[in-house]
């Protein structure tokens, strides 16, 4: 008897940490990633001038619809290449960077998040603003609570979300915020723009404080307030080559079309300002 | 190396294998009847896994911040984190158990038609995306959801972006591994003895509580184990579903990710916190519920 109860034990204990361990590890073994430094003396590969192949682009979450539409206009105009995009928190696709993804163009929606990458010397070509966000309020369809200004948000009982203060949406929104003086306590600080608009399109946060582009990309289902505040936190896009782009030659034909006249319409028709 | 002892008994209990000790009939195992000598083919393969598993925690080992580890965890932050993921996780285990542990005797002990696709159904949020968890739980129980809608106009219940949504979601995500885990360990245990104890006049829910609950304890307890594990670390249903609040809904694993978009070194810290908090613990559990059993 005793033989088994041991067993049992050894069996029951083993499988808690092992699971631990497990659990563990998934949670962090990006953090590992990111803190390894990249070789920076490698030279730049010498590429084929022919434009081909695969561009990868990581784009800050708010770029998600008009970089959609200007991959579609490049792999139109360049036959034979194909643009693949990772949207997501600009902050996140830095440490990806940073941690050794494989991408070729960089575009961030704040200097700072560009920073993380130009700061391990990442990037090719220095980062040039491109395009230029500002904050709006997103509030429910026909704006049931009443919001009119970014002082309406602070009411109690009003639920509302805004973006972690690492992601570049949630810094200007305090930048917003502070400037005017005001305290706001949301329900939650979301990781990303989008994430912080979706709470506020499945009705589960009243308001949100996102970018003008965000709202106008949601169409009917969200309302957008403007307030005079954000003009003092605009945002800057800018966008890089990056040091180790796998396809740098197209890359550098895609941020041409970014900043091209045909570019800054697909980009101002979404919402963004000229930089 | 008792490491290589522990991956492979986390995945005996997933598969619902581990039920020895739990049902006296079964064959003792025999030492002596086992080879001395470690077959090469099983052996390889093994080192390889047992490498695999532990090469990312070395990892993390040899680039945690040991210099200013102290700077970084004493952050009240940090600490209000690690509360509020012990407790979340403790409160979505006990759900668990509560709801879960009845779930797998159903599966396990009665027949109805379509049993089998219900037992997939339950195991369905093993392989479900957790962010997707969290949409789907917000869909249902949110303030808009289709069952959530009445909680808020009946009771003035919402959910999402509370603490009782983060133990809503570890519940969603850790809940199937306690009812595999038990369904397996009651499945190999002999329903005779429950037969035995309705024959001599017991209802069959005093057998239940009487001869099965003793009978499967270790089942349970490693059920218990895994839930609550897998609860400690869960992300993704949390945020979709709770939101990230400092205090309110923001657990350990939440912050680690939101460390480490600006600050890595920060998130090298809080995940040897969690690990060494999950490590604690768990040693602490064995003690005092395994001998019991």
């Amino acid at each position: 008897m005793t033989r088994y109860t041991r067993r049992t034990r050894r069996t029951l204990q083993v499988t808690g940490v092992g699971v631990a361990a497990l659990l563990a590890l998934s949670a962090c073994s990006s953090g590992s990633d990111s803190s390894s430094k990249k070789d920076s003396s490698s030279a730049s590969k010498d590429s084929a001038k022919k434009v081909t192949g695969t561009v990868t682009v990581f784009a800050a979450a708010s770029l998600k619809e008009s970089f959609t539409t200007l991959g579609k206009d490049f792999e139109k105009a360049h036959p034979g290449t194909k643009v693949t995009f990772s949207f997501g928190g600009s902050d996140t696709l830095a440490a990806s960077i940073t941690g050794g993804a494989p991408a070729d163009v960089f575009a961030a929606a704040s200097p700072k998040t560009m920073a993380i990458v130009t700061d391990k010397k990442d990037a090719a070509t220095a980062p040039s603003t491109f395009v230029r966000n500002q904050l709006e309020i997103a509030t429910l369809p026909g704006n049931p609570d009443k919001v009119a200004s970014l002082k309406d948000l602070t009411k109690s009982g009003l639920k509302v979300v805004l973006c972690d203060k690492t992601v570049p949406c949630g810094a200007a929104a305090q930048k917003a915020l502070d400037a005017s003086k005001l305290k706001l306590t949301p329900v939650s600080y979301e990781q990303d723009v989008k994430s912080a608009l979706t709470k506020v399109e499945l009705k589960e946060a009243d308001a949100a404080v996102v970018y003008k582009t965000d709202v106008k990309a949601a169409g009917s289902k969200v309302e957008g307030v403007e307030f005079p505040e954000s003009a003092n936190a605009i945002n800057d896009y800018p966008i890089a080559l990056l040091k180790d782009a796998p396809n740098a030659e197209a890359a550098k034909e895609f941020i041409a079309l970014v900043q091209s006249v045909e570019g800054q319409e697909v980009l101002t028709a979404a919402g963004f300002l000229k930089p | 190396m008792t490491e290589l002892d522990k991956s492979g008994a986390a995945a005996e209990v997933l598969t619902g294998g581990d039920t020895r000790g739990a049902g006296p009939r079964r064959p003792r195992a025999r030492p002596g009847a086992r080879g001395r000598g470690v077959p090469l083919p099983l052996l390889v393969p093994a080192l390889v896994g047992l490498a695999f598993l532990l090469l990312p925690l070395i990892a993390l080992l040899v680039r945690a911040p040991w210099r200013t580890l102290p700077d970084q965890l004493t952050s009240p932050e940090v600490w209000q984190a690690l509360q509020l993921s012990l407790i979340c996780a403790t409160a979505a285990t006990a759900v668990s158990l509560v709801l879960g542990v009845p779930l797998a005797w159903l599966l396990a002990r009665t027949e109805f038609p379509g049993r089998g696709f219900v037992r997939a159904l339950v195991t369905l949020p093993l392989v479900l995306p957790p962010v997707v968890g969290g949409v789907a739980l917000l869909l249902a129980l949110g303030r808009n959801g289709v069952v959530g809608q009445l909680l808020d106009s009946w009771f003035g219940i919402t959910l999402p972006f509370t603490t009782a949504g983060v133990v809503v979601a570890e519940s969603f995500v850790a809940m199937p591994f306690l009812v595999i885990s038990v369904e397996g360990t009651l499945r190999a245990a002999d329903p005779r003895f429950e037969e035995a104890a309705t024959t001599l006049g017991a209802s069959r829910f005093t057998a239940f509580r009487r001869v099965t609950l003793p009978l499967i304890m270790p089942g349970i307890a490693a059920g218990a184990v895994l839930a609550w594990a897998r609860a400690l670390g869960e992300f993704g249903a949390t945020i979709t579903f709770a939101g990230n609040f400092p205090g309110r809904t923001q657990t350990m694993p939440l912050a680690v990710y939101l460390a480490l978009q600006n600050d890595p070194a920060a998130a090298l810290a809080l995940s040897l916190v969690l690990l060494a908090v999950s490590i604690a613990v768990l040693a602490g559990l064995r003690d005092r519920w395994m001998t019991a059993s």
